[in-house]
């Protein structure tokens, strides 16, 4: 059982949805970026997904693309993206830590050895955005033989002829991406996104949080009370971006997590 | 080689996108439906002589194909080795070999039922051509071009423009042809359900690196019997060469010559200011290592995080940091040879032609060409060369001017054709 799987099983025996938070690691620098991440358990967070930043990350629209790039100009790497996370273990052996990016920075070190360094740096659960199931063999297998949930993505265009093959070799938690689209660009609809739920509900036990056009407590409230849970992401992010205070950005983060834990 | 199917190096990719270690299909979940969707319809046309056959009537009355293959003379006498033959693919409608890709992906695209039209370009070649047989077919059309792009191939632009595309300068990262690309999968996954994306050469997810080979392959197939009427039955080519970015025109000259163990092949990345530690040159073969970027894994310039580097060339049309994954994988067998051009080296060539042969080339084959300088002289006068011309160099006359130091002031916006 990893720390995903057992944060989970709690928050269905409390009766509560599961509010996940979303930060680019190294934004917009390594310490500040160390602070904001320490605190989002406190702040309410169940699950964190630490961003690792890429140069081409084709899935993000521009708030995630300027905190890769940001990240990145103040010389984040994937070696100091698990740095950052076992310096956050030291103090926190509970909040589960999915890491999300893409496969480039992964393949570059050596799947492996990656797989190695990021359970020894108490990573729970990868988000690989450009490794569908038809290349499981890449890193979703190894990853799953060596103890780490593989999160999947399913999306409005997994129909229900696809949805079997997407729900197999997955574990930890489905995120559903709520619009086909990028990451902070459309508003999710709570009225759309129940249905869908209810229709991955059907191919699998594990839960499923929902992710993408999720901006404020109440969007956070809307859609946690149709799924076991809600991502934000580029909401963070942006204020990062401008250059709001940790406390302030934490600030912002409890009232999401409040708004997800009201459904 | 021929003789053993399980040799050939005709039969990839294999079911899962693969030549050998390379290609696939590494692309978000909203994406996968689509390409599979794209992957069958593309298969039932492969076989379709219906699809062919509307192919043939497109490529040879409003392209202009067979497009010529001649006997550079004056070329052949001033390098005074081997017998030059270039492939006259510079002749086509829209002044590259781009259209023959796009005229097969548009024809898809009407099966398929797609009314909305993207692509990503760097030169503006791929980006006319796309253009041009969307006003042809009455679809809209959506150009992502890098904003360097956009400043230095004006015409195009503005071409692009006149045949009704929506031309988005793209500043996201630096805002190159690989930035272009990436902000072409986000309008595609965004708009996924009525948008076909016209990918403009042999990279990306499966099937677009077989699927935009295939359509180039005319430029081959044409060679062959071509060169068989002007040298004899069953005389083939000893050498092919072709500049890469990505890779389709060479792409396209090479397959129909894979299983002819006689015909030796070359590639001519852009070696920019020349391959070394600096990196500044976009050959992805001779100076970078595998990596997975927009669909495939495939030599990419990336630094030791496995991030991507942004390349250097002084043609627009080869300054990407990949190149298509079948190049990696001949590579890797060893069945074709990958050198590199400097800029200085392609600018020579550029003169080379024009003075000798009356061809004002693109930078993009003024890279094969210098390579055909180099080692034209040391082979035997029997021995056939045949270099893709694959665009005209209308296109990079400005840029030209810049770097031999010519004052085109008075001259510019006006019109160049």
């Amino acid at each position: 059982m990893t720390r995903i799987d057992a944060k989970f099983a709690k928050l269905k025996a409390d009766g509560k949805k599961a509010f996940v938070a979303y930060v680019m690691a190294g934004d917009p620098d390594y310490a500040t970026s160390l602070e904001i991440v320490k605190g989002l358990p406190g702040a309410g967070v169940d699950v964190i997904e630490l961003g690792l930043p890429f140069t081409d990350p084709m899935a993000d629209g521009p708030t995630i693309q300027l905190a890769g790039q940001r990240a990145l100009e103040g010389g984040m790497t994937l070696q100091k993206t698990l740095e950052l996370a076992t310096e956050f273990r030291k103090d926190d052996d509970e909040t589960p830590i999915v890491l999300m990016g893409y496969y480039n920075p992964i393949y570059s070190r050596g799947v492996d050895r990656f797989l190695d360094d990021a359970k020894k740096a108490g990573i729970d659960g990868l988000i690989v955005v450009d490794l569908p199931p038809e290349e499981d063999d890449e890193l979703c297998i190894p990853a799953q033989k060596a103890g780490m949930n593989f999160i999947r993505l399913a999306t409005p265009t997994t129909d229900d002829r696809r949805l079997p093959k997407v729900m197999t070799n997955t574990s930890g938690f489905v995120y559903y991406v709520s619009i086909t689209g990028i990451t902070g660009a459309a508003e999710a609809d709570a009225g759309d996104v129940a249905p869908e739920v209810a229709r991955i509900k059907r191919a699998t036990d594990l839960p499923i949080v929902v992710g993408f056009g999720i901006n404020s407590p109440e969007k956070a409230e809307a859609i946690a009370s149709v799924a076991d849970g809600a991502v934000v992401g580029s909401a963070i992010v942006s204020r990062i971006g401008k250059g709001e205070a940790p406390a302030d950005v934490l600030a912002f983060v409890k009232s999401l997590a409040d708004g997800a834990h009201r459904a | 080689m021929a003789d053993d199917l399980f040799n050939s190096f005709m039969n990839g990719p294999d079911e899962r996108g693969r030549f050998g270690d390379f290609g696939g299909r590494f692309v978000s979940e909203t994406l996968m439906p689509l390409i599979l969707d794209l992957e069958a319809e593309y298969d039932k046309a492969k076989d379709d002589p219906e699809f062919w056959a509307e192919m043939d009537d497109l490529w040879k009355h409003y392209v202009g194909r067979p497009s010529p293959l001649y006997f550079a003379e004056r070329l052949t006498d001033h390098l005074g080795g081997a017998k030059i033959y270039l492939k006259r693919d510079e002749l086509n409608h829209t002044g590259a070999h781009k259209i023959n890709n796009v005229l097969g992906q548009i024809l898809l695209a009407r099966r398929m039922g797609k009314k909305r039209i993207i692509a990503e370009t760097g030169a503006g070649q791929h980006g006319v051509a796309t253009a041009t047989v969307c006003a042809k077919f009455g679809l809209k059309c959506v150009v992502y071009m890098g904003k360097h792009d956009v400043e230095r191939q004006a015409p195009n632009v503005f071409r692009m423009r006149l045949l009704g595309a929506e031309v988005i300068p793209v500043t996201s990262g630096r805002g190159t042809l690989k930035d272009a690309m990436n902000d072409a999968l986000r309008d595609w996954v965004t708009n996924v359900r009525d948008t076909f994306y016209c990918i403009g050469t042999v990279a990306g997810p499966h099937p677009y690196p077989a699927m935009v080979r295939d359509f180039q392959s005319i430029i081959g197939q044409e060679v062959r019997w071509q060169l068989a009427e002007q040298e004899g039955e069953g005389r083939l080519p000893d050498t092919v060469i072709a500049a890469i970015g990505g890779g389709s025109n060479a792409m396209g000259l090479f397959f129909p010559f894979l299983d002819d163990p006689s015909v030796n092949i070359i590639g001519v990345e852009a070696g920019g200011k020349g391959v070394d530690e600096k990196m500044q040159h976009c050959a992805s073969l001779t100076g970078g290592r595998p990596g997975v970027l927009h669909g495939n894994r495939t030599y990419l310039l990336q630094d030791d995080d496995g991030q991507i580097l942004e390349g250097f060339s002084i043609s627009a049309g080869l300054d990407y940091p990949g190149i298509g994954p079948e190049h990696s994988w001949l590579h890797e067998t060893g069945r074709a040879q990958y050198v590199s051009i400097t800029d200085k080296e392609a600018l020579e060539a550029f003169q080379l032609s024009c003075s000798t042969e009356g061809i004002i080339p693109a930078l993009e084959p003024s890279h094969a060409l210098a390579h055909v300088m180099k080692i034209a002289p040391n082979l035997p006068r029997d021995h056939i060369i045949v270099m893709n011309m694959c665009g005209r160099g209308d296109k990079d006359i400005f840029t030209v001017a810049k770097h031999l130091g010519f004052d085109m002031s008075d001259t510019e916006g006006r019109e160049m054709d």
